[in-house]
């Protein structure tokens, strides 16, 4: 589904990704630890298309290279990112914003908009699974919510677009553990064979509610180490320094 | 209809032109034209002798210049004061009566005047260059006690109003184009809702200029009686021509004891082209006085067009308890200009005004709020409230705060607050990554920008308005 190869970035001359591979297939859950400034959220947003970086190296999403487009073609492909920092957007409902979102990618796959009512149906449906307050729903984008409500609105967001790979940035930092379990919750229901995950996270907590099958740790632009659930463990007695 | 210059340009889709026979005045100002217009619309005595009192006036006053944006002379005795389609000579006096082509016009600017297409719950009167060319509803409304009609049917048939008000608000002496507009008013539309009676629908004037090098001097009179409510909206469009028309309106409204006006404005108005030709001057004052007590008056503007807007949608606040409210989208992009904002004018005790102004700026525009709040020493424990946010798009428009602060007692209290903030590309790249395209971003963010002032637009429009704000906008983020 993803296919990394050799990916360099930079910002403004100064090396961030060094010489990146990462593979990913379809039904596998990766997740990619690392020491803050290793690069994780730099991963993320060039996955997504954000601009501002200067890339080599090819990313292939479903065979496609993906280097030259634009970030809503693939969030329209399937790429979903949910953000470390969710962003407010004053005056627009979450309703409007969400049902704007889904109709955007359904109108680019050539499928017909959902009108209010039938979208109404469908987000409340997706709230109750997550134990989502419906109020919620009518409150403006990330005005006013805690963190913890920004993260399961990304997560609620994620199962209503469907995406084909979701990429979560540090979704788990600054949650308590109740919202932690939804959020861990909202992507174990989430996980079927046709996609994929690819967690970023600093902390091993989350990986005791999502069992990912593989761990990749990076360190200073590179994958320094990949290996199967119990490096998390590992990773949290000895710390990064030990690589 | 010499020098049509019609430019190709997309995003403007009101820009054609109705080919059709029109009068007009002879051209320039002069005593000889205002006759004309008196003369045409068979007016009586004292209407004529008002108008040439204004104009008498009129030669004593200077064009303001205190304004931001600047624009080059207007030479007066270039322009017609008066055109009409020639079917309208004789005032039709049904609705079979009007020139089809008219009816097209009206019908592609999506006003449909039929009575099978009518729109539900709105009655509108259309104002085709200088004239109203026709009143809908009208038979239901009449029920009601309720007028609504042009200014000019006003004048012949409901003399003692029109004499009583017209002029009550803005004085003959006023400011130059107030003076002018008083002078050599052409048409515009007249309410009068009796005491106690809520207008059963929205009432709506539709303007369209049509004829070039033709000046539109709309007059608007709108008298809500005691206890009375009435909400009433305006459209406006022209087409895309090289020159620049003016458009110097006056609109007085009046309300009694307990009375509620209120008063939208959709402003799409040819704004010119990308570089800045062509384009209209709306030049426009607007007024209205809370004469009774508790009564309220409520502007709510969405300016999307227009080369210069210029305008300060005010209240007096005269009545104790008197509520004002002015809630506004100022919109600029291109070469486009706008001085606009209101004034607050408290004398009664315990008056209330609210002001909330969302100024949009993008490309090489240049957007200034400029607002009045004035409490006089009578006006014990009054109220004001301000609000200015101003978004900026780009790096080549500007946009400024003007507030002029007056208050003379010591009971009343004044907030005013302002922010200039830049769409923000955290906000762009966040709607991205959800699948929305640049162009469905901007609308989101900008909607949700003026969100307070469009949910006080009646719900017909305001749907309309959003659209408006994201076409007027496009292509603005690269």
């Amino acid at each position: 589904m993803l296919n990394i190869k050799n990916l360099k970035v930079s910002v403004e001359n100064k090396l961030i990704l060094n010489d990146l591979n990462l593979k990913i297939n379809p039904g596998e859950v990766h997740a990619i630890m690392g020491p803050n400034g290793s690069g994780k959220s730099t991963l993320a947003n060039v996955l997504s298309g954000k601009k501002g970086y200067e890339i080599q190296g090819e990313i292939l999403f479903d065979e496609l290279n993906i280097n030259d487009i634009s970030v809503e073609e693939r969030a329209q492909k399937g790429i979903f990112l949910a953000f470390q920092y969710p962003v407010e957007i004053p005056g627009v409902n979450t309703n409007v914003f969400l049902r704007t979102s889904l109709n955007s990618i359904r109108k680019s796959k050539g499928e017909k908009e959902l009108d209010t009512l039938n979208f109404l149906k469908l987000i409340k449906e997706k709230a109750k699974e997550l134990g989502i307050d419906e109020k919620f729903l009518s409150r403006q984008l990330n005005v006013g919510f805690s963190g913890g409500e920004k993260k399961k609105n990304e997560i609620l967001q994620m199962k209503l677009l469907q995406p084909k790979l979701s990429i979560l940035d540090e979704t788990d930092s600054g949650l308590d553990i109740d919202a932690l379990k939804i959020v861990a919750d909202g992507v174990n229901s989430y996980k079927k064979k046709d996609n994929a995950f690819l967690i970023i996270t600093h902390y091993q907590r989350l990986l005791d509610y999502i069992k990912p099958d593989f761990i990749h740790v990076l360190s200073k632009g590179k994958i320094v180490k990949t290996g199967s659930a119990e490096l998390a463990l590992e990773l949290e007695k000895s710390g990064y320094k030990n690589l | 209809m010499k020098n049509q210059n019609l430019n190709i340009n997309q995003e403007y889709k009101y820009g054609f032109t109705t080919d059709i026979e029109s009068i007009k005045a002879p051209k320039g100002l002069s005593e000889e034209s205002i006759k004309f217009i008196s003369n045409i619309k068979k007016e009586p005595s004292w209407m004529l002798d008002w108008r040439l009192k204004a104009f008498k006036r009129l030669k004593t006053l200077k064009e303001p210049n205190w304004q931001k944006p600047k624009y080059p002379k207007i030479d007066y005795q270039d322009l017609y004061y008066y055109s009409a389609p020639k079917s309208s000579s004789n005032k039709p006096k049904s609705l079979d009566e009007i020139d089809p082509k008219i009816i097209e016009t009206y019908k592609k600017l999506g006003i449909p005047l039929v009575e099978q297409q009518r729109l539900n719950g709105i009655a509108v009167d259309a104002v085709f260059d200088s004239v109203s060319v026709a009143t809908t509803f009208k038979e239901e409304l009449t029920k009601k006690g309720i007028i609504f009609c042009s200014i000019s049917e006003a004048i012949q048939k409901h003399p003692e109003l029109v004499k009583k008000y017209i002029g009550s608000v803005i004085p003959l002496s006023d400011h130059y184009f107030a003076t002018l507009n008083s002078a050599v008013f052409t048409d515009g539309s007249f309410v009068y809702i009796p005491p106690n009676t809520r207008c059963p629908m929205e009432l709506s004037t539709y303007f369209r200029i049509n004829a070039s090098e033709t000046g539109q001097f709309e007059r608007t009179l709108i008298i809500a009686d005691k206890g009375s409510y009435v909400s009433y909206l305006e459209g406006c469009t022209a087409p895309m021509r090289d020159e620049n028309q003016l458009h110097a309106a006056n609109v007085e409204l009046i309300a009694l004891d307990d009375a509620e006006i209120k008063y939208s404005t959709v402003q799409n108005w040819y704004p010119g082209d990308k570089d800045g030709v062509g384009g209209i001057y709306n030049f426009v004052t607007k007024r209205g006085i809370c004469k009774g007590k508790n009564s309220k008056i409520s502007w709510t503007q969405v300016e999307t067009g227009s080369a210069i807007t210029w305008k300060y949608p005010s209240c007096i606040l005269q009545g104790d308890n008197s509520v004002g409210e002015f809630y506004s989208i100022a919109i600029t992009n291109n070469h486009q200009k706008a001085d606009t904002g209101t004034k607050m004018i408290h004398l009664g005790k315990n008056t209330k005004s609210k002001i909330i102004s969302k100024g949009i700026s993008a490309g090489f525009a240049d957007n200034t709020y400029r607002g009045l709040v004035d409490i006089n020493e009578k006006a014990t424990n009054s109220r004001n409230y301000t609000q200015c946010d101003s978004l900026l798009m780009g790096n080549k428009c500007g946009a400024h705060t003007v507030p002029y602060i007056k208050n003379k007692n010591s009971t009343s209290t004044i907030e005013h607050e302002a922010t200039t903030t830049k769409i923000n590309e955290e906000q762009l790249y966040y709607c991205n990554q959800r699948g929305l395209d640049q162009e469905e971003a901007v609308s989101l963010i900008v909607n949700g920008f003026c969100k307070e002032v469009l949910q006080q637009l009646p719900m017909e429009f305001a749907v309309e308005a959003q659209k408006l704000v994201a076409i007027s906008l496009e292509g603005s983020v690269g």
